[in-house]
């Protein structure tokens, strides 16, 4: 090893580090919430969850309509308490809803617990070992992502979505997204 | 009259620290002992008026006085008085102050027990300290003054955060300050080094004991604020990865490698460089966490402030004082000549072994935490990184770490030999090959990483013991011989013990409450009774009451154990009108064995049932004792005989070369 470099390196380190910085704070730091910036969701494929008819979620799967995509497990306890919502927009129709069924110890605990619950999901698909969650940039569950009809998301919740949150944000929000064309 | 005071004691502190940071460290360079004798005074003076300023805050909150904006915001007259005085620091003004306040305290420390070092490296330390603190001065008076007026002043305040509204949380800022500011000790010594182009013995002998006391400290309040989790938040974990515990987790592996590489200095003359570059890095990291939560950087569930123009300044700060004294290393870092030589298999190679996964685990930390950030600049979307990718990276990189830290102290210095040492740990071995037996027939397809941090947890604690029993020649010398080489251990060496220690317990509880945790979310009505982790809850309904500032919800629960009552949880839920936040306390009962946690949620129904949530937490209580363990080993380790030789009475100008080298290996 060059001895001069090991005396070096860390300032040059350091000096990336706060290039980062300096432009990290023009950024506003909401946008973690709001994440309108529109990025397309991230490549994924997911095998299906025991017991539903599909055959999967993966990304192609996004593209065409607006769909919320929601985060949850079968061992978090906030979306046991998000659910009795979500099961009220699956009887009204409102949206379909996919889920990634995030770090499932068992295969079978998922289904059980949507079998119990109630399952408010058009597609679904199981990821045990975080492969699509960390892509996903998953901070905990529940976290929902509404995505538009090119499979951009729009607008990212984290913890449990609500009656209110519903109602003023994401109703007018999947309204104007509506709008759009798909091409 | 309390905040005007308060206000001039901090300007006329900025003043007195800038005189601090220049002419002591002039007449260092000049040698002039009149300049260098200016260091003492202004620091205790420095003290005497942020003691001042702190006092005159925490006055306008007990008397909450309403006409200041940090008093309106964080204050109200119903709160209890622990939290009209732990509000004063619950917020982003009064927390630097308190930051501030520890700066001065540790300046002024140094001042008055520093008395066994060279007057002149002495002023230099204290002037490196004068810069930190004036850079904090400006950035509060300019920016975050927590004496600013308001008019007309408002009838009452707005609460404090309820979540802070806890005994636990009262008292862990100050402790996680004692430990991040502490590491500034560290750093201006370093800076004092590099300043003088000299390394020694003595110099990481002067270094150790305050490394040690930061050390300690952040253990405390890392433990303190993961335990508040674990009560508070009421999900029944107590590590989440999130980008503020980070930030005090960061420092700490850094100073963790600071005072494992700072003995090699010590004993063997080498690593001089590195050591000096880990005191850099681990006060970096401090002053990167205040940024981190103050500045808005990364967005977190609990940074409360998030401001960008302080953002800015904090920004120049960290450029000045990192880049800097960054610079500073790779200007005069190369004179410092390392004089030791050593092989791979020995015990400098332990330490050094130590060091490369504490930075690279602290490497991780960062890269997870700023990742959200470097994505967010090269123009991704803002996301960030959750526990799936920490587990993934920091668990496997802690597995040899343990394994090799039973065998690191058997290892002699400059060359050891790897197979005796394995030798003398062959029942350590056997032990932990059983105990991970044990963890797994349990539950025979239960968690991986929780047997194997099962069987880690026994073979360091194994380990440990071993190593105490070869010190003292157990069984192969008579019993009277042993019994007095244990007594003639240094507690430097108790302390290193009972650190690693601390750690094997604390790893048993983690792996415990990791692997096997069990938890069971339903809705009860009255009478109803669930069946977690072996013991039966009888709901026996909840009932309303009235706290000092906040409205209760009791919700009981009869534990019984094989058919006998067991204990009586009551659970809370608390609601605080002002604020209009509830917050969970959670019902625990803690045994030997595992935590019986019950929460209470909200009403379903109007028959009085309710959602509940109860867990097992297995050996958790292992992990606070583990840690209390580890900051016990610090303190025996801080007060070693070495540390404190040569200090006092006698000699008023001791030099380095002077002190008695102790012989503790």
């Amino acid at each position: 090893m060059n001895k001069r470099l090991f005396f070096i390196a860390p300032l040059l380190v350091f000096l990336v580090l706060a290039g980062y910085f300096a432009i990290g704070l023009t950024k506003d730091p909401r946008k973690l919430q709001n994440m309108l910036t529109g990025q397309p969701v991230p490549e994924f494929t997911l095998v299906g969850l025991q017991g539903r008819d599909d055959t999967g979620f993966k990304s192609a799967d996004l593209i065409g309509d607006v769909t919320l995509v929601n985060v949850f497990g079968s061992w978090c306890v906030a979306c046991r308490v998000e659910h009795p919502f979500l099961m009220t927009l699956k009887q009204k129709n409102l949206v379909p809803i996919h889920a990634i069924d995030w770090r499932e110890e068992d295969k079978s605990a998922g289904p059980l617990w949507l079998k119990k619950h109630g399952d408010p999901y058009t597609l679904a698909g199981d990821d045990p070992k975080s492969k699509a969650a960390i892509s996903f940039g998953v901070t905990g569950a529940p976290e929902t992502f509404l995505v538009d009809k090119k499979g951009i998301v729009r607008f990212k919740h984290i913890g449990p979505i609500n009656q209110q949150l519903w109602q003023t944000t994401l109703m007018p929000l999947i309204a104007l997204l509506r709008k759009e064309s798909s091409s | 009259m309390s905040a005007e005071l308060g206000h001039f004691a901090l300007i006329l502190a900025m003043l007195i620290a800038a005189v601090q940071a220049t002419l002591p460290l002039i007449g260092a360079q000049r040698n002039m002992p009149t300049w260098i004798a200016i260091a003492n005074p202004t620091a205790y003076v420095q003290f005497f008026l942020t003691t001042l300023a702190f006092g005159c805050l925490i006055h306008v909150y007990l008397i909450s006085d309403f006409s200041v904006v940090n008093v309106v915001q964080n204050s109200h007259t119903d709160k209890p008085i622990l939290y009209k005085i732990a509000g004063s620091w619950g917020n982003h003004e009064g927390s630097l102050l308190l930051w501030v306040f520890i700066l001065a305290l540790y300046g002024a420390a140094v001042a008055a027990f520093g008395r066994n070092l060279p007057p002149a490296f002495k002023a230099r330390v204290l002037s490196v300290q004068a810069m930190i603190a004036l850079g904090f001065y400006t950035f509060m008076l300019l920016t975050s003054n927590p004496f600013e007026r308001v008019f007309p002043a408002p009838l009452n305040g707005q609460d404090l955060n309820p979540l802070l509204q806890d005994p636990g949380l009262a008292i862990h800022p100050p402790m996680l300050y004692l430990g991040y500011v502490g590491f500034s000790i560290a750093f201006s010594f370093a800076i004092a080094a590099l300043i003088e182009g000299r390394v020694d013995a003595a110099w990481a002998r002067w270094v150790r004991p305050w490394t040690l006391a930061a050390w300690i400290f952040l253990t405390g309040g890392i433990t303190l604020g993961s335990w508040w989790a674990y009560y508070e938040l009421g999900w029944g974990g107590w590590w989440f990865w999130d980008p503020v515990e980070n930030a005090s987790f960061m420092p700490w592996l850094a100073g963790t490698a600071l005072l494992h590489s700072a003995v090699v200095v010590e004993k063997r003359d080498t690593l001089k460089g590195w050591t000096v570059l880990l005191a850099i890095i681990a006060f970096s990291m401090s002053l990167l966490g205040t940024f981190l939560v103050r500045s808005g950087v990364l967005t977190s569930v609990h940074a409360f402030a998030t401001d960008p123009s302080r953002g800015v300044f904090i920004l120049a700060l960290l450029v000045t004082v990192i880049g800097g004294s960054l610079a500073l290393f790779a200007w005069r870092g190369p004179q410092l000549k390392s004089t030791g030589l050593f092989q791979p298999i020995s015990r400098e190679g332990a330490l050094l072994l130590n060091n490369l996964i504490m930075t690279t685990a602290l490497a991780a930390v960062l890269l997870g935490t700023l990742y959200p950030l470097f994505i967010d600049v090269i123009g991704g979307a803002k996301i960030s990184v959750g526990a799936p990718f920490f587990n993934a990276v920091f668990l496997p990189l802690m597995v040899p770490m343990i394994v090799a830290m039973a065998i690191g102290p058997f290892m002699n210095w400059k060359r050891g030999d790897i197979l005796p040492a394995l030798g003398r740990l062959r029942f350590t071995f056997l032990f932990a090959l059983v105990a991970g037996a044990a963890a797994w027939s349990v539950e025979t397809d239960g968690p991986f990483m929780g047997v194997i941090g099962i069987a880690l947890a026994a073979w360091l604690g194994a380990g440990v013991i071993a190593e105490i029993s070869e010190r003292i020649h157990l069984f192969r010398a008579p019993l009277p011989e042993s019994m007095r080489r244990l007594g003639r251990i240094p507690r430097s060496t108790w302390g290193m013990s009972f650190a690693h220690f601390g750690l094997a317990l604390a790893i048993a509880g983690m792996a415990g409450a990791g692997g096997w945790k069990v938890e069971s979310i339903q809705t009860m009505k009255p009478g109803e009774t669930v069946n977690v982790g072996g013991y039966e809850y009888t709901f026996e309904g909840a009932q309303e009451g009235q706290g000092p500032n906040y409205t209760i919800l009791f919700g009981k629960f009869t534990v019984r154990k094989d058919g006998e009552v067991f204990t009586v949880l009551e659970a809370e839920k608390r609601n605080y009108p002002v604020t209009r936040m509830p917050t969970t306390e959670a019902a625990i009962h803690t045994t030997l064995m595992g935590d019986l946690y019950a929460v209470i949620g909200d009403a379903e129904g109007d028959e009085g049932a309710y959602v509940t949530r109860i867990y097992y937490n297995p050996l958790v209580v292992w992990m606070w004792i583990g840690c209390i363990v580890m900051m016990f080993g610090g303190t025996l380790s801080m007060t070693d005989r070495r540390h404190r030789v040569g200090v006092p009475h006698k000699r008023q100008h001791s030099s380095a070369s002077s002190d008695p080298v102790s012989s503790t290996s």
